[in-house]
């Protein structure tokens, strides 16, 4: 039994047929990549994980059981947890006060009024922080403070924190610096290692191939070609991702 | 651990990555509110030295009273700003709420009765705000200005254009009291600024008011019930509002309808003095109070130097440009922008 299993799903955005019919299996401890040229349908796939969108057809299971979310909130409770291209951190917040945000554990002051457990929030932050390897040098800081690689690994390590049972991680690389690329990279392999399901959306071919374990090509809302990432080439994702190898199948 | 939490202690910023914080101590040295508090004790020290009329024990009573009220209005104000929004109407609750509560007391409602109708009509004002504002999608700048004509109207109306006399002396007499030597106004100013800074600084809604005026989207991601946070910001600022009407109604021993007029101007300047960013996420109750007492003792300084109220006016704003532009500088090198 896989961890998550997408079957047969698609939408429709008025007239425009997003998603065809995609199916998708993740198991767990396995960085899944999805790639994918823009408008191929791979946020709207992910956004149906995540719960943002409802899907018009197809099924969707975690864990063998079927799911449907209705908000983020429902799928982020169930164990699916995004970490957004745009990461989705409040700035003039510390990096505890993020990773906490919204399930704040709490206390009670005098034995009565329910405050927040900040010295509970700063130890699990300082411990996490340590856990990661990612250089941020304190729960306290604000995330404004934070270089582009920290501020994706405060995301990471939120959902690393919540033990999320998938991750869905959407071009975590886009805006980083080469060195910074290395350390999301680790971080992926660092959730793959501790048995999350990690789905990778990704442009640059070169860190799909070193990230994933398996790669997942979309075209025009199918998937197209499945592959285990050392059995295939550059050259050959793009062919797919271009559509170049559909239209030679049905010229032939 | 008050470090922990963001944006609620001066020290907080001491507490930046080291490579930051050395880059401030270079350039800056402190955040805006250790600033301000430099600032307002500098005028202090500069005035008990030079005139013999600042550091008395009347002088200093007064000042008390003074920043009481408009400390008040100020922490109040506060929560609108911190979740991105403001409230401009502040200034014509405090008339409203006065008059109100003087017209039910003349009226012969017990005094316990007329001051929880007050704080009612501080919650429906609140409420009525928060809902243009995250139901019917009205900008609060433009809702709270129509709030500030409107409310002021209803004083008007309410006290037929003129001021209600006749209070029961229990309430003439409060703001005249003083317990341990200091103001009762002060005090009332201490607890509800106690009050308001724990919830600020300890609860889950202080915390969710801060993410939500920090980054909207990553608040409602992390599944936090914003209408709930807008309601509460706004009553918060009504609800003060009313009490520091209440007791401007008890210091000046009548209803008036013309109280309060810009007292939201001032209210706001002293939170951004205070280190409140005005595009939200960013502030806190002691700053604002830095803010109002320095206000307060320019006031008082000018007053007894005999220097034209006029020039009072034209430093205050240029020192409100001055502090929000030396921390937006500061702000930019925090966050690496040149």
């Amino acid at each position: 039994m896989s961890l998550l299993e997408v079957r047969d799903l698609k939408k429709r955005f008025g007239a425009v047929e997003v998603l065809c019919g995609v199916d998708l299996t993740l198991e767990a401890g396995e960085v899944l990549a999805v790639v994918g040229d823009n408008g191929a349908g791979k946020s709207t796939l992910i956004k149906h994980i995540s719960g943002v969108y409802r899907r018009d057809g197809g099924d969707i299971s975690l864990g063998g059981e079927a799911v449907s979310f209705d908000s983020p909130k429902e799928a982020r409770r169930a164990g699916i947890e995004t970490v957004y291209q745009d990461l989705a951190l409040a700035d003039e917040l510390s990096v505890g006060a993020n990773i906490f945000l919204g399930r704040e554990p709490t206390r009670r002051w005098l034995g009565l009024l329910p405050v927040i457990d900040r010295g509970r929030i700063q130890q699990e932050t300082q411990r996490l922080i340590d856990s990661i390897e990612s250089h941020i040098p304190d729960g306290a800081t604000t995330v404004a403070g934070l270089s582009g690689g920290q501020r994706q690994a405060v995301a990471i390590a939120r959902a690393l924190y919540w033990d999320a049972k998938v991750v869905i991680l959407d071009e975590p690389t886009a805006a980083l610096a080469v060195m910074e690329r290395e350390n999301v990279i680790k971080l992926s392999r660092m959730l793959a290692a501790k048995g999350v399901g990690v789905i990778y959306i990704g442009h640059n071919l070169v860190e799909i191939l070193e990230v994933a374990d398996r790669i997942a090509v979309m075209y025009r809302g199918r998937i197209v070609h499945v592959t285990r990432s050392e059995e295939t080439t550059q050259e050959e994702l793009i062919k797919y991702m271009t559509g170049y190898s559909e239209r030679r199948e049905s010229a032939a | 651990m008050a470090a922990h939490d963001a944006n609620l202690s001066l020290g907080r910023r001491m507490k930046a990555p080291a490579a930051t914080r050395t880059r401030h101590l270079r350039k800056w040295g402190l955040p805006v509110e250790t600033l301000v508090l430099g600032l307002t004790l500098a005028l202090w020290i500069v005035m008990a030295l030079t005139t013999s009329t600042f550091l008395t024990a009347n002088n200093v009573v007064n000042i008390l009273r003074q920043v009481s009220i408009d400390s008040i209005i100020a922490f109040g104000v506060l929560f609108p700003i911190l979740i991105r929004g403001i409230d401009l109407s502040v200034g014509s609750v405090v008339a409203l709420s006065g008059v109100v509560c003087a017209s039910l007391l003349t009226a012969g409602v017990p005094i316990p009765l007329a001051i929880g109708l007050t704080l009612l009509l501080g919650v429906a004002i609140g409420s009525l705000n928060a809902f243009s504002v995250y139901r019917l999608g009205i900008p609060a700048f433009i809702i709270t200005l129509a709030g500030l004509q409107a409310f002021r109207g209803g004083a008007f109306l309410v006290s037929d254009g003129t001021s209600v006399f006749g209070l029961p002396k229990a309430l003439s007499t409060f703001a005249r009291a003083e317990w341990l030597g200091i103001p009762s106004l002060f005090w009332s100013m201490l607890i509800i600024g106690l009050v308001l800074h724990f919830i600020l600084s300890r609860t889950r809604t202080g915390r969710y008011m801060l993410a939500m005026g920090s980054n909207h989207e990553s608040a409602r991601r992390a599944g936090i019930n914003i209408k709930r946070i807008v309601f509460f910001a706004y009553i918060i600022s009504s609800v003060t509002a009313c009490i520091a009407g209440m007791l401007l109604m008890s210091r000046m021993s009548i209803g008036s309808p013309t109280a309060g007029v810009a007292y939201e101007l001032n209210a706001i300047a002293a939170a951004v003095v205070g280190g409140a960013s005005l595009f939200g996420g960013r502030g806190s109750v002691l700053g604002t109070f830095i803010g109002a007492l320095l206000f307060a003792t320019i006031a008082n300084a000018a007053n007894l130097l005999g220097i034209d109220s006029f020039w009072q006016m034209v430093a205050t704003g240029v020192l409100i440009a001055a502090v929000v532009y030396v921390d937006n500088l500061h702000k930019r090198r925090q966050s690496g922008v040149k």
